[in-house]
């Protein structure tokens, strides 16, 4: 395997789905390699930062509909 | 928000669906948890409204819905030498502070790129990453397969990292 094809294996690697034969030499080139063991890292970051987007507060116009929803509920 | 690109139409799409899921809350049978229920009408909204706007704006749907790349590689062929090894690999991120790292600028930046995204790796991602499904989930919600679902994945990802490369250059 070479950098160019680990690359697009990167998320079938943390997904856990590539085959055991691929996974070992997926990992022995990873082992090896600064340039796609950084890459590895970074997919990751890029994932765990995206997940942080879902504790940016709601826009207050959003906010206060649904809160007025929540109070109108019962009389729907 | 970030999954139709437009803070306007988004507003529109959380009323709308909100209503939905009001008027609709006896027919939920609890086959699937009530988020992913919620999460499937507003997806339903968000992609009818989307079919209106680009109605109203064929050209501009045209060149957005640029989704047929799916089997291009991710990274810049001229990254790496004529044996496939970088060439110019990814600066490593090991000397910048974890407090730049994981900041509300860099968060800011990768809301940035996801809305950059064309739809359909958008909706991937914002699922997966933002809302926090998982791939099953995912594939589901959006009626297309595993394999599918990890190729918009991958692409999705690698353009939020690419993003994140030059901005911590």
């Amino acid at each position: 395997m070479n950098c160019r094809q680990v690359v697009e294996l990167m998320t079938d690697y943390i997904e856990g789905i590539l085959s055991t034969d691929e996974r070992a030499r997926f990992e022995e080139h990873i082992a090896g390699c600064d340039g796609c063991r950084a890459y590895l890292a970074q997919m990751q970051t890029a994932r765990n930062l995206a997940h942080r987007l879902a504790d940016e507060p709601l826009p207050e116009s959003i906010e206060r509909e649904l809160l007025d929803a929540f109070r109108n509920w019962r009389r729907l | 928000m970030t999954y139709v690109g437009d803070r306007g139409v988004a507003e529109d799409v959380v009323q709308e669906s909100w209503l939905t899921c009001v008027r609709s809350l006896d027919r939920f049978e609890g086959r699937s948890s009530l988020k992913t229920w919620i999460f499937g009408i507003v997806i339903n909204v968000a992609r009818s409204r989307r079919r209106k706007e680009s109605r109203i704006l064929p050209f501009a749907s045209f060149w957005r819905r640029a989704d047929s790349d799916e089997g291009r590689p991710t990274v810049d062929r001229s990254r790496f030498g004529s044996d496939g090894m970088w060439q110019s690999g990814p600066p490593s991120w090991d000397s910048i502070p974890e407090s730049k790292i994981l900041g509300d600028e860099t968060v800011q930046q990768v809301k940035a790129a996801i809305e950059a995204l064309p739809p359909k790796q958008r909706e991937v991602i914002v699922l997966r990453d933002v809302a926090g499904f998982d791939a099953g989930e995912v594939s589901s919600l959006l009626g297309i397969s595993a394999a599918n679902e990890r190729v918009r994945l991958h692409r999705a990802r690698a353009a939020v990292r690419q993003a994140l490369e030059e901005y911590l250059r």
